[in-house]
């Protein structure tokens, strides 16, 4: 038996690099020559069917009245967005709250507008002026109190026309926000939730009130989970506006496109336009949103990160965000 | 002001930091403290050892009152903790009177509890700022100090991630410190820990008990217990079995079930 020399210290020595065949992948050349042949049919379709009527498409899908339809579809994404998250936060926050009554509220209200579709939400909302003609601020059942103690009462303090105060493009804003707060507070609350105890404990025993824990400790350490799933929800937004042509909202991509093809009788160009309008929109989201990704899913494992990826898809379809 | 002042006068001087009567806690049917009666002399340290599962982490949680005790009574420095005893009433403390008189309270726990987006500094900084409106300047100088003491001065920069459990304990201990409070809890600080980790935390540990700090400290560091420990109490099943100078109840334990853990930690 010989004891290894342990004291002599290992030197690097060359090595030869290997020089091999690579594997052939006849497999991927049958694929691309079927593909290829697909693409060409449908290219064909495209080009030769006159009802696409592409110049036509073209000279009407940059408009005045297109583009100002497209800054409302964007204004309204990000209005929306910014309503929606910070009503979710706090219905998030009160959802988590020691008080009864503040999380029964807030899950009757993620309840209600989980339940509704947005398509739906938006109709009624847009003919609320026909039930309420006037809004009016003050004592509620004031006239039945007043017969019961037989006197006029008709306490208010000020009222305003529905017609004044649900023009198109706010209804639109509100009714998409307050959808939109619904699936939100969900998706903070499970970022708070996926928050270690021990950080709202160690905030608390540092004679920090509630508010202060939340706000400095719990909060942004919730962000990672929150903001690549509130990405998809920006997207989800962005294509939801199409569905303002319920309320109605004329400020909004979609409505004005459909003007032009209705009036013309030229439908089918402008919903092309729309999808193409659409797709660029969605790209410029999808890159910002593969950088929040990158950035928010360090430290992840690669199957975390999936789960992730479909939680969000999930949440971009209108399905419910999953809470653990 | 003045009556209350008069009230509390004597005690203020002289009672002691902490005293707990016949505390009682259940978690629903599981009754976890079963009527603790402990007294911690001003500046003293005292060890509460026991096996796991005997309430040491919630009778240490009770005495900051991150759990409401569903029995009995807890003065710190004479204040009784959560409540307002008026006449012959007892009134709940509004959370931010049980805010204000958990600052006087330091706690560190056993898995650290660091804010992981803060930088060590700032996690120093964060409670004196926010809670008692220090400056940033002072809080910074403060903490700087601070960290200094536990031996990390270089590290007021790094994030906690970028630290041992070690140095992250002794963070824990300076960001405790920083809001200058009269009694300081420590619950497993060490356990967490690996071995050649501990030592550190544990001097400066002793370095706070030498400085004449009021601790409370679950721990099985026996050595730890013998050296800087006053008074030391054997927890077991939700009640006090023995208590005494850590020199008696180590050396000579009195009690069967005391006499069982040590032989198993010794
Ligand atoms: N929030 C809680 N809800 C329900 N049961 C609890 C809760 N906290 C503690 N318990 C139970 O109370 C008992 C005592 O727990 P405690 O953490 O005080 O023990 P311990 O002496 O600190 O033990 P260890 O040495 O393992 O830390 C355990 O049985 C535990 O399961
Ligand atoms: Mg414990």
């Amino acid at each position: 038996m010989t004891i290894p020399d342990t004291s002599a210290t290992p030197v690097p020595r060359d090595a030869e690099p290997i020089k091999a065949i690579p594997v052939r992948h006849p497999g991927r050349w049958v694929a691309i020559a079927v593909i290829a042949v697909l693409a060409a049919m449908f290219a064909h379709l495209l080009l030769t069917n006159s009802a696409f009527q592409w110049k036509f498409m073209l000279q009407n899908m940059f408009r005045p009245p297109v583009l100002w339809g497209l800054f409302g579809t964007v204004s309204i994404t990000i209005l929306a967005m910014i309503i929606g998250v910070v009503l979710g936060v706090v219905v998030a926050i009160a959802r988590l709250s020691n008080n009864p009554i503040l999380r029964g509220t807030s899950w009757a209200y993620t309840w209600f507008f989980r339940a509704v579709p947005r398509y739906v939400l938006l109709i009624v909302m847009g003919n609320l002026g026909i039930l309420w003609p006037r809004l009016e601020i003050g004592v509620p059942f004031d006239t039945y109190l007043g017969e019961l103690f037989g006197v006029q009462a008709h306490w208010r303090l000020f009222g305003i026309e529905t017609r004044d105060l649900l023009v198109g493009f706010w209804v639109g804003v509100l009714g998409l926000a307050l959808s939109e707060a619904a699936y939100m507070a969900e998706i903070v609350r499970a970022g708070m939730l996926s928050v270690d105890p021990g950080q709202d404990e160690a905030a608390t025993a540092l004679g920090m009130s509630r508010g202060q824990a939340l706000r400095r400790v719990v909060l942004p350490q919730a962000m990672r989970v929150i903001i690549p799933p509130t990405g998809n929800e920006t997207i989800a937004m962005l294509k939801d506006t199409s569905l303002l042509i319920a309320v109605p909202v004329t400020r909004e991509l979609f409505f004005q496109l459909s003007a032009i093809g209705n009036r013309t009788f030229q439908v089918f160009p402008m919903l092309i336009a729309a999808i193409l309008w659409y797709l660029f929109l969605v790209s410029i989201l999808l890159v910002g949103q593969y950088f929040l990704e990158k950035r928010f899913s360090r430290g992840y494992g690669r199957a975390a990160q999936a789960k992730m990826k479909l939680e969000g898809l999930a949440a971009e379809h209108g399905a419910n965000p999953e809470v653990p | 002001m003045s009556d209350q002042a008069r009230h509390r006068a004597p005690e203020d001087a002289a009672g002691p930091m902490v005293r707990a009567e016949n505390v009682h806690k259940a978690f629903g049917h599981v009754k976890v403290l079963r009527g603790i009666d402990v007294t911690v002399p001003r500046g003293n340290v005292c060890v509460v050892l026991g096996p796991s599962g005997s309430g040491k982490s919630t009778f240490l949680r009770c005495i900051n009152h991150l759990e409401k005790i569903d029995a009995g009574r807890i003065w710190v420095d004479g204040k009784l903790v959560g409540y307002q005893q008026k006449g012959d009433k007892l009134y709940e403390l509004h959370d931010k009177a049980v805010a204000a008189q958990r600052r006087e309270i330091g706690m560190v726990f056993q898995r650290f509890n660091l804010f992981p987006h803060m930088c060590a500094l700032e996690n120093v900084m964060e409670a004196p700022t926010q809670v008692k409106g220090q400056s940033k300047a002072e809080a910074r100088r403060r903490g700087i100090e601070l960290l200094d003491r536990v031996g990390l001065a270089e590290k007021a920069r790094n994030y906690p991630s970028q630290l041992s459990g070690g140095q992250q304990q002794r963070v824990a201990i300076a960001r405790a410190l920083a809001m200058d409070p009269k009694l300081m809890l420590f619950d497993e600080p060490t356990s967490a820990l690996d071995p050649e980790l501990v030592g550190d935390v544990l001097d400066a540990m002793k370095d706070l008990a030498r400085s004449g700090m009021t601790m409370v400290v679950v721990t099985h560091e026996i050595g730890f217990a013998r050296e800087v420990g006053d008074q030391l109490i054997f927890m077991d099943d939700g009640v006090v079995v023995e208590s005494g100078t850590p020199r008696d109840v180590l050396a000579n334990p009195q009690h069967p079930r005391t006499r069982d853990f040590l032989s198993k930690v010794l």
